[in-house]
C-alpha cells in the first residue's frame, strides 16, 4: 500500500497492482486464513489444552475437551466454505449490477432463501439436507429477480440506491413472514433464530458433505465469469463491443452467485454483510480485475467469517454469539461508510 | 343552474376558498371517522376474545365497578392491552407522520432509519441485561433513540444533501442494531421467544398497567407539544428558506419536533417494542383518505391507533396460533414499502 500514491491518484491507483505486490497479499491472505483456522479450532467458550487439541486433530475424543474440539473442526471447515462462498457471490453481485452497496445480505438474497426453505419445511414437509438446498436456491434466485427488478424501474435503471433500498424493503418483508411461518410450529421454532440471524454452529461432515457438490459448482461457475466480468465493468455498450454477451454473461454470473448464496444459506441461515465488506476490501489490496478479485474475495471471505465466528465464541463466554450478529456489527459502519463516500454515484 | 344560461364564473378567490372549506370539512368528517372507527375496535376489542362480555359488562368494568368475571378478564387484562394498543399506535402514527413531513420523505419514518431500533436495542438492554426499573428503563430507551437520531443524521449530513442518503445510512445503522438486539436477547438467561418477539417485532402480549402508564404519560405531554407545531410543520415542507420567509423559526421548530417524536417513539417502544411498520404505514394511509391540504398529525395518529388494535386483535383470534401484533403489521406492512418503492421507481421521482 502506497498511501501517498493513493492519495494523488485516487482512482487510478488501484486499478491494478503490480504482480508482484498482489503475489504478496495473496500470500498474507493465505497466510491469515491459515492462522483464523488454527485459531478457530484452538478458541472457543470452552478453555482446551494444547495436547488435548492435538490429541483431538488425530481423531481422539475421549474427554470432553476433545469432544469440544472434535466439534470445532467441522465448524471451521463450514465457516470457511460459506465465508469464501458468501465473499464471492458478493464480489460477483457487484460486477454484475456494477453497484458498491450489493450483498447477498443487502439485497434480500439470503432473506429469500431464508423464506422458501422455512416455507417448504412448514407446508411441504421437506426433510431431505439436499432437497432443503434446493428450496434455497430457488428462492434466492427468485427474490435476487425480484429485487433486481423492483431495483430496475423506472428512470436510470438499477441505480445502488434503489436496488438496496428495494433489497432492505424485500428483506425486512421477508424476514416478517419467516416470523409467522416459524413461529406457530413448535417443531421448528426452536430453530427460528437459523432461519433470521445465521450461524455456523451445529456443523457436522454430513451437512457439508450435502452441500459441497453445491458450493463447487457455484465456484466453479462464478471463477469461470471473472473475464466476462471484467468486460462488463466497462459498461453494457463497451462489453459487447468487445464481443461479450452482455445479457448470457451476466446471466450466468448471476446464476453462479445465486447457487453460492442459496446453498450458503441452507446451511447457515441468512448472514449478511460481508459479501459486502470483502470486495471492497479486496479492490484496495489487488484492483479491480476479476481474475484476481474473484479468488480473493473467497479468500477473505473466508477469512472473515471464520475471524468473526472466533470472535462471537471467545468474546460471550460461556455463551456465544450466533456469527451473523458479529458479521452485521462489523459491516453495518461499513455500509454507512460506503453510502458517505463518492464511491456510491458509480462503480 | 339551468335557468341562468350565462353565469358569471365565480372570482378566483372564492374559487380557493371554498376549496378550502371542502377540504377542511372532508379533513374533519374523515377525523371523525376515524375516532369512531377508533373507539369502535377500542370496545370490540374489550368485548370479544375467549369469552365474550356484553356491552354493559365491559362499561361497569371501565368506570370502576365490580362485575364477577369480567373485572379480571376486561379489567386487568383486556383493557390494559387495549389501552396500550391505542397509545402506542397513535405515538408510532404522529411520530412517523412527523419525521416523514419534515424530512419530505415517506420512506423517511422512525422505523425505517433506524429510530425505533435504537429505542428498542435501549430497551432490551435496560430491561433484559441491567434488569432495571420502568422508569431508567424509559430514561434508557430515550437516550439511545435520540442518539440513534442524531448518528443518522450527522452521518447523512455531508454537502446538506440529505433525504436519500439519510435513508439508506438509517438501512445500515437500523441492521446493525437489530443484531444488537438480538445479541442482548442470546445473552439473556434463555432463550424466551416471547420476550423476543416483543424487542424484535413489538408485542402487546402480557400486558400490565405498569407498562401502559409511561406511554400514556408521554402521549398526554407531547402530543400538545406536536400539534402546536402542526402549523410550523406543513410550513416547513416548502423548504427551510420559504418557511423561514414564512415566519417559522425552522432550527428552533427542527429540534423541538425532532425531541418530541423521539420521545413519543421511545415510550413506545419501550413499552411495546418496535411494532413493526406502524409509524412508516399510518402516514402514507392518512395522506390517501384525508386528501391534500391540512395537518396529517392527528389523522396518522389514529390510523396508527386502529392498526395496532385491528391487527392485535387479528394476532390474537384469527388464527391457531396466538401471533404478536408486530408479525401481522409486518406483513401487511412489508408489501407497502416495495409497493411504495415500485411507485416512486416509476414515476421517476427522486425518492
Amino acid at each position: 500500500m502506497k498511501p501517498a500514491t493513493a492519495r494523488r491518484l485516487p482512482d487510478a491507483a488501484v486499478v491494478r497492482r503490480p504482480a508482484r505486490v498482489r503475489l504478496l497479499w495473496l500470500l498474507v491472505a493465505a497466510l491469515v486464513l491459515a492462522a483464523l483456522m488454527v485459531a478457530s479450532v484452538a478458541f472457543g467458550s470452552r478453555n482446551v489444552g494444547w495436547s488435548d487439541i492435538w490429541a483431538a486433530i488425530g481423531g481422539a475424543d475421549e474427554s470432553l475437551e476433545q469432544a469440544a474440539v472434535g466439534k470445532r473442526i467441522p465448524r471451521t471447515v463450514l465457516a470457511v466454505l460459506i465465508g469464501a462462498a458468501l465473499g464471492l457471490a458478493g464480489a460477483v453481485m457487484q460486477g454484475v449490477t456494477r453497484n458498491p452497496l450489493a450483498d447477498p445480505g443487502i439485497l434480500g438474497v439470503n432473506m429469500g432463501a431464508s423464506l422458501a426453505v422455512v416455507t417448504a419445511v412448514a407446508f411441504f414437509g421437506l426433510s431431505s439436507p439436499t432437497g432443503y438446498i434446493w428450496v434455497a436456491m430457488a428462492g434466492a434466485g427468485l427474490s435476487a429477480v425480484f429485487v433486481y427488478g423492483v431495483g430496475t424501474l423506472g428512470r436510470g435503471g438499477a441505480t445502488p440506491l434503489k436496488l438496496a433500498l428495494s433489497g432492505a424493503a424485500t428483506s425486512a418483508a421477508f424476514a416478517s413472514l419467516v416470523t409467522a411461518v416459524v413461529l406457530p410450529r413448535n417443531d421448528i421454532a426452536g430453530s427460528f433464530r437459523l432461519w433470521q440471524i445465521g450461524g455456523v454452529g451445529g456443523a457436522s461432515y454430513e451437512r457439508i458433505g450435502h452441500v459441497l457438490p453445491f458450493l463447487a459448482t457455484g465456484f466453479v461457475i462464478c471463477l469461470l465469469s471473472a473475464k466476462a466480468l471484467n468486460s462488463l465493468a466497462l459498461g453494457e455498450e463497451l462489453a459487447a463491443g468487445l464481443g461479450e454477451r452482455v445479457a448470457v454473461a451476466r446471466g450466468v454470473a448471476a446464476l453462479g452467485a445465486v447457487v453460492l448464496c442459496g446453498s450458503a444459506t441452507a446451511v447457515a441461515g441468512p448472514i449478511g454483510f460481508v459479501g459486502l465488506v470483502v470486495p471492497h476490501a479486496c479492490r484496495l489490496l489487488v484492483g479491480v480485475d476479476h481474475r484476481w478479485l474473484l479468488p480473493f474475495a473467497a479468500l477473505l471471505g473466508a477469512a472473515l467469517l471464520t475471524a468473526a465466528d472466533v470472535v462471537g465464541r471467545v468474546v460471550a463466554r460461556p455463551a456465544e454469539i450466533d456469527v451473523g450478529i458479529v458479521t452485521a456489527l462489523i459491516g453495518a459502519p461499513f455500509f454507512v461508510w460506503i453510502v458517505r463516500s463518492q464511491k456510491v454515484r458509480a462503480l | 343552474m339551468s335557468t341562468v344560461v350565462l353565469s358569471t364564473p365565480p372570482p378566483p378567490t372564492e374559487l380557493v376558498a371554498r376549496g378550502r372549506a371542502r377540504r377542511a370539512l372532508r379533513r374533519r368528517a374523515v377525523i371523525v371517522l376515524l375516532a369512531a372507527l377508533v373507539l369502535v375496535a377500542f370496545i370490540v376489542t374489550l368485548m370479544c376474545g375467549q369469552t365474550y362480555y356484553p356491552l354493559d359488562a365491559v362499561l361497569r368494568v371501565v368506570i370502576g365497578e365490580q362485575v364477577p368475571g369480567a373485572t379480571f378478564t376486561v379489567g386487568r387484562l383486556r383493557l390494559p392491552r387495549a389501552v396500550l394498543a391505542m397509545v402506542v399506535g397513535f405515538s408510532f402514527g404522529l411520530a412517523g407522520v412527523t419525521f416523514q413531513t419534515m424530512l419530505r420523505n415517506p420512506l423517511a419514518s422512525p422505523d425505517v432509519i433506524g429510530i425505533s431500533s435504537g429505542a428498542s436495542a435501549g430497551a432490551a438492554i435496560a430491561i433484559v441485561s441491567l434488569s432495571l426499573g420502568e422508569t431508567q428503563v424509559s430514561v434508557i430507551a430515550i437516550a439511545a433513540a435520540l442518539a440513534v437520531a442524531l448518528l443518522v443524521y450527522t452521518l447523512a449530513f455531508t454537502d446538506g444533501v440529505v433525504g436519500t442518503r439519510l435513508v439508506l445510512i438509517g438501512i445500515g445503522i437500523a441492521s446493525m442494531l437489530d443484531s444488537v438486539v438480538a445479541y442482548v436477547l442470546s445473552q439473556a438467561a434463555e432463550w424466551d421467544l416471547q420476550e423476543a418477539m416483543r424487542w424484535l417485532t413489538g408485542s402487546l402480549n402480557g400486558t400490565t398497567w405498569d407498562q401502559t402508564r409511561p406511554a400514556v404519560i408521554a402521549l398526554a405531554v407531547l402530543c400538545p407539544v406536536l400539534l402546536s407545531h402542526a402549523r410550523n410543520l406543513s410550513a416547513m415542507q416548502l423548504g427551510d428558506d420559504t418557511a423561514s420567509a414564512l415566519g417559522v423559526r425552522v432550527e428552533r421548530t427542527r429540534l423541538t419536533v425532532i425531541v418530541a417524536a423521539v420521545g413519543l417513539i421511545a415510550f413506545a417502544t419501550a413499552a411495546a417494542g418496535p411494532i413493526a411498520f406502524v409509524a412508516f404505514l399510518s402516514g402514507p394511509i392518512a395522506a390517501r383518505i384525508t386528501g391534500p391540504g391540512g395537518s396529517l398529525l392527528v389523522p396518522a395518529g389514529l390510523v396508527g391507533s386502529l392498526l395496532v388494535l385491528v391487527a392485535d386483535f387479528t394476532g390474537q383470534y384469527a388464527f391457531d396460533t396466538r401471533f404478536p401484533v408486530g408479525v401481522v403489521t409486518g406483513v401487511l406492512g412489508a408489501p407497502y414499502l416495495v409497493y411504495l418503492i415500485i411507485r416512486t421507481n416509476r414515476a421517476g421521482g427522486s425518492l
